[in-house]
């Protein structure tokens, strides 16, 4: 096989400042039109400042280029599992970018965001009823930052009572990193709860772990390996008989929309990546936007702001900006990223009560219909119906050829599919987490589960060309060794 | 709305292509009759719960329904606009939304793989770059959610590199961003002290001492001293920064600074309600491993090319979980991205020339407010683009009549200085919109 990459070369990888050429620039700015004012005291101004000079058409086409270097779900089937990178609806993009949305200032009197603050107003509503939930804040800026929320109000619901002792945190093995660095952050001690060999929560462990000393447990519904705690009810009652807080993350929320309200299983506070459940383009790792949803004895402990709405007396509505009596603070220096809660108020309009229980179904469809057909294939650690995601297992191929789930996602890449989720959840020998999304067609899937198929194929007959995987990257495999050893992380001259 | 026992909801949505046809084959395949066969784990009196949402509707309805919520905003633009405090109006070059909205940039996500993510880490390679030239700070991250975590994670972070757990933080820090770290720190139980300019009692117990330069109020501080008082005292200088400033400033690391942190919308981000942003976050070289955030590493593949990849992740919560050094996971990739183009975009010449114009515009202008009787603007210290102006009446009241002439005045300040009113003057705001305040401020008064 031919190693040498086709898209690029060294020069395609040449950063702007070692294309630099004094003199050139890359935008204008007008002239000064006010008088000539003092100069400024000579001793807080800098000396040099090293900065790339670049036409705009070179500074285009540099940017045009490396950019095809990327796969991107509006060119790609992107099954990354955990991340639901569903198509995420243009129309919302042009909506966000309205002047009316875009160019307004978070520190305008109420009385000129009246359209923002009443969009704000709606979201908290339809998420609150989605969920099944009494209230909503939307200021955390992504869904760790509503972790963080949901620990602070956690520990915040107790301390209120004058329950002091509580300060350890329940986390499911499976859970995400995040979940106990946000507990940490929160204050908190975690323990570690393991997983039985349906994939549920493992009653026995929970029995042993509750205690007065718990705070609440951080649980995520579906789990990191895509199925639905078949215990739910006894976990949910078991926790909150022993005082503890139900904490949900909404990480994998598009497998339950319209079919189920966390809410009503007893959950007091679920976080929702608005960039995943509800479109946000996840633009190589963010923006995110991370509202908190809460049960009635949570509402008190809010993130500020929140948005009320009032009515005089000839019925006119007014929205302010209203912070929660006990409120755990703010998250952010404004009110959230609004230009997400666009996006996601303008999906969830479109789809209406129709639409958003198709979501899930969708989703869910896709992912059995991937565990059915790809099942003697690959191992499925959990052989039961998965929700929005599967999780199977490269151990077989390992076995068998040497093979790993690290092959097997560097080889999807030679046939332009970005590659799933990889080793995780971390109690999953060789993880493949794949999560179709409800966007993609039966075609896209049909055609995912031939490629699967020929990989595994491929991993009997030619096991070096998985292993020399990716062929025709920009890149072949990148030594991560040698950039974390020796670290390169900025231009120098 | 009919419906199918079989296969569920008949509806059509452009976003879900499957069609009845396809459910049914697909359920068959998987050896079920019926949708909810599917999620049959979930407790059955818990399943399909009524939706008391609106109804679905087209896309034509959607943009109306927006439009008209957009419409009921006073738009700056149409404004003339004097408000800052944290968030800029700037002009943005056509080319930062053009390139940044490119499918492939917005559409990515984290770059984990990183033989199809080159894009995307080339460009945080870039911003992590120039965020360092501009603060002159060794090394960045590759981005926060915005300025005010930023700062809360850099006073963590000094925190672990010193072991103390307390934070001495000036007074003439942006009010939000105090906030904001007050929700961070109290919950770990480290201790924010506050502190006044000429009555700083830095000691050695504090991690550090955070300085917001030029401050909130738009003033220079002695940047100078008080790195001396807190590097004495055995603490780390936390400074918070506007990177425009930089375009002709000395950068926070001349003064000594260990960690620079600033909020990244002035370069090229749409004010947008207060967020999406993205905060920067630099430091010296040896603290590298105890940063919060993605970072990026320049690397070589199996032939021998240099190429991109996500480094140092030893540090961060989907390796290290409860002993990661942050849990932040998002390093808001898009809107890096953008300040990155806007940068690059600027260059050496405009970063220097925007800077420029706000200092002589905003001086302009506050000479022009100070000539009129009852308004003072404060000048004890030198400033840049932002300053104070005591008003002879309250603020919010000068606001409400100057919309009246299409201008959205400067933040009310009333609660941190008597009628006091924070007005910031960039590169966007003409002559005769100065003018127009100018003689709206002074209308004001004689209209009493």
């Amino acid at each position: 096989m031919n190693n040498s990459p086709i898209n690029t070369n060294e020069s395609k990888r040449k950063l702007s400042m070692d294309r630099s050429v004094a003199g050139r620039i890359g935008t204008t700015l007008p002239k000064l039109d006010v008088p000539l004012q003092t100069e400024p005291p000579k001793d807080l101004l800098r000396e040099s400042l090293e900065m790339p000079e670049l036409s705009e058409s070179e500074i285009v086409r540099y940017l045009t280029q490396i950019s095809t270097f990327n796969f991107s779900i509006d060119h790609n089937f992107y099954p990354l599992g955990s991340c639901t990178m569903k198509y995420n609806p243009k129309v919302n993009d042009d909506i966000a970018a309205l002047p009316g949305f875009s160019a307004i200032h978070p520190l305008q009197a109420e009385s000129t965001v009246q359209g923002a603050l009443k969009l704000m107003h709606h979201l908290q509503d339809l998420l609150a009823e989605i969920t099944g939930m009494a209230g909503t804040s939307l200021a955390p800026m992504a869904g760790a930052e509503g972790e963080l929320a949901g620990m602070l109000m956690t520990k915040a619901y107790h301390q209120a009572n004058g329950d002091k002792k509580r300060t350890k945190i329940l986390i499911p093995d499976s859970a995400h990193g995040t979940n106990p660095a946000s507990a940490v952050m929160a204050g908190f001690d975690v323990i570690s709860l393991s997983t039985d060999d349906n994939g549920n929560t493992d009653i026995e462990g929970l029995k042993y772990a509750l205690s007065d000393d718990i705070a609440g447990f951080m649980l995520t519904q579906p789990s990191t390996l895509g199925l639905f705690d078949t215990n739910i009810l006894d976990v949910v009652n078991m926790v909150r008989d022993a005082g503890g807080i139900i904490y949900g993350d909404g990480a994998n929320l598009n497998a339950v929309l319209g079919k189920l309200k966390p809410g009503q299983l007893g959950f007091d506070i679920l976080h929702s990546n608005l960039h995943k459940t509800f479109t946000q383009p996840h633009g190589g790792g963010g923006p995110g936007a991370g509202a908190v949803m809460v049960s009635d004895r949570i509402l008190p402990f809010l993130p500020t702001p929140v948005v009320n709405r009032r009515t005089d007396k000839s019925n006119n509505e007014f929205f302010t900006f209203a912070s929660p009596e006990k409120t755990i603070g703010k998250m952010g220096a404004f009110h959230g990223n609004f230009g997400a809660l666009v996006r996601a108020y303008a999906y969830i309009r479109t789809l209406g009560k129709q639409g958003i229980p198709k979501v899930s179904e969708d989703a869910v469809i896709n992912a059995n219909y991937i565990r059915s057909q790809i099942k003697g294939v690959f191992d499925l650690p959990y052989d039961r119906t998965c929700m929005h995601e599967v999780v199977i297992s490269a151990r077989n191929l390992k076995h068998d050829n040497g093979i790993t789930a690290l092959d097997v996602s560097k080889r999807l890449i030679d046939y332009g599919i970005h590659p799933p989720t990889m080793y995780f959840p971390l109690i999953v020998e060789e993880a493949l987490m794949i999560e179709p999304t409800e966007t993609e067609s039966k075609e896209t899937i049909d055609e995912f589960i031939d490629i699967m198929k020929t990989i595994a194929q491929e991993a009997a007959d030619n096991p070096s060309l998985l292993k020399e995987a990716p062929h025709n990257a920009p890149n072949t495999r990148l030594d991560e060794a040698l950039a974390a050893r020796e670290p390169d992380l900025r231009w120098t001259k | 709305m009919s419906s199918d026992k079989n296969t569920g909801l008949k509806f059509s949505s452009p976003y879900t292509p499957n069609t009845e046809n396809d459910r049914a084959e697909m359920l068959k395949a998987i050896g079920v009759n019926t949708v909810d066969d599917l999620f049959k784990d979930i407790p059955a009196s818990y399943l399909n719960p009524e939706l008391k949402i609106p109804d679905a509707i087209s896309e034509m309805e959607l943009v109306q329904e927006m439009e008209d919520l957009a419409n009921l905003n006073s738009v700056p633009g149409e404004y003339a606009s004097f408000m800052g405090s944290g968030a800029y109006k700037h002009f943005i070059p056509s080319i930062v939304n053009r390139l940044a909205l490119r499918s492939e940039f917005m559409t990515c996500y984290t770059p984990y793989q990183p033989e199809v993510s080159q894009g995307t880490l080339q460009a945080h390679f870039e911003f992590q770059s120039m965020v360092c030239q501009l603060t002159g700070m060794d090394v960045a991250n590759a981005g926060m959610y915005d300025g005010s975590t930023a700062l809360s994670e850099a006073a963590l972070m000094a925190c672990r590199v010193t072991k103390k757990q307390v934070v001495s933080v000036f007074d003439s820090v942006s009010p939000y961003y105090r906030d904001v770290l007050k929700t961070f720190l109290d919950a770990p139980g480290i201790k924010i002290e506050s502190a006044k300019d000429g009555n700083l009692k830095v000691n050695k117990n504090h991690a550090c001492l955070i300085v917001q330069q030029p401050n909130y109020f738009g003033y220079f501080e002695d940047l100078s001293k008080l790195s001396d008082d807190i590097h004495n005292a055995g603490g780390l200088l936390i400074v918070v920064t506007d990177p425009i400033s930089l375009g002709m400033y000395k950068p926070p690391a001349d003064y000594g600074a260990d960690i620079v942190v600033a909020e990244g919308q002035s370069m090229g981000i749409a004010t947008s309600f207060g967020g999406p942003y993205v905060g920067l976050f630099a430091c010296k070289q040896q603290y590298i491993r105890q940063m919060p955030g993605r970072i990026v590493g320049r690397t070589k593949d199996t032939n021998g090319n240099t190429g991109y990849v996500l480094t140092l992740q030893t540090r961060e919560q989907h390796i290290r979980r409860d002993r990661a050094t942050s849990n932040i996971c998002t390093s808001v990739g898009l809107i890096a991205l953008m300040s990155t183009i806007y940068m690059i975009s600027q260059g050496k010449q405009g970063l220097k020339h925007i800077a420029n114009l706000c200092y002589q515009k905003a001086h302009y202008a506050a000479a022009k407010i100070n000539e009129i009787d009852g308004y003072i603007v404060h000048t004890d210290k030198p400033f840049f683009k932002e300053f104070v102006v005591s008003c002879p009446m309250s603020p919010k009241e000068i606001n409400k009549r100057l919309l009246h002439n299409k201008i959205i005045g400067g933040v009310d300040v009333s609660n941190l200085t008597k009628n006091g009113m924070l007005i910031c003057v960039t590169e966007t705001n003409s002559k005769d919109e100065i003018d127009l305040l100018v003689s709206s401020l002074s209308e004001i008064i004689t209209e009493g």
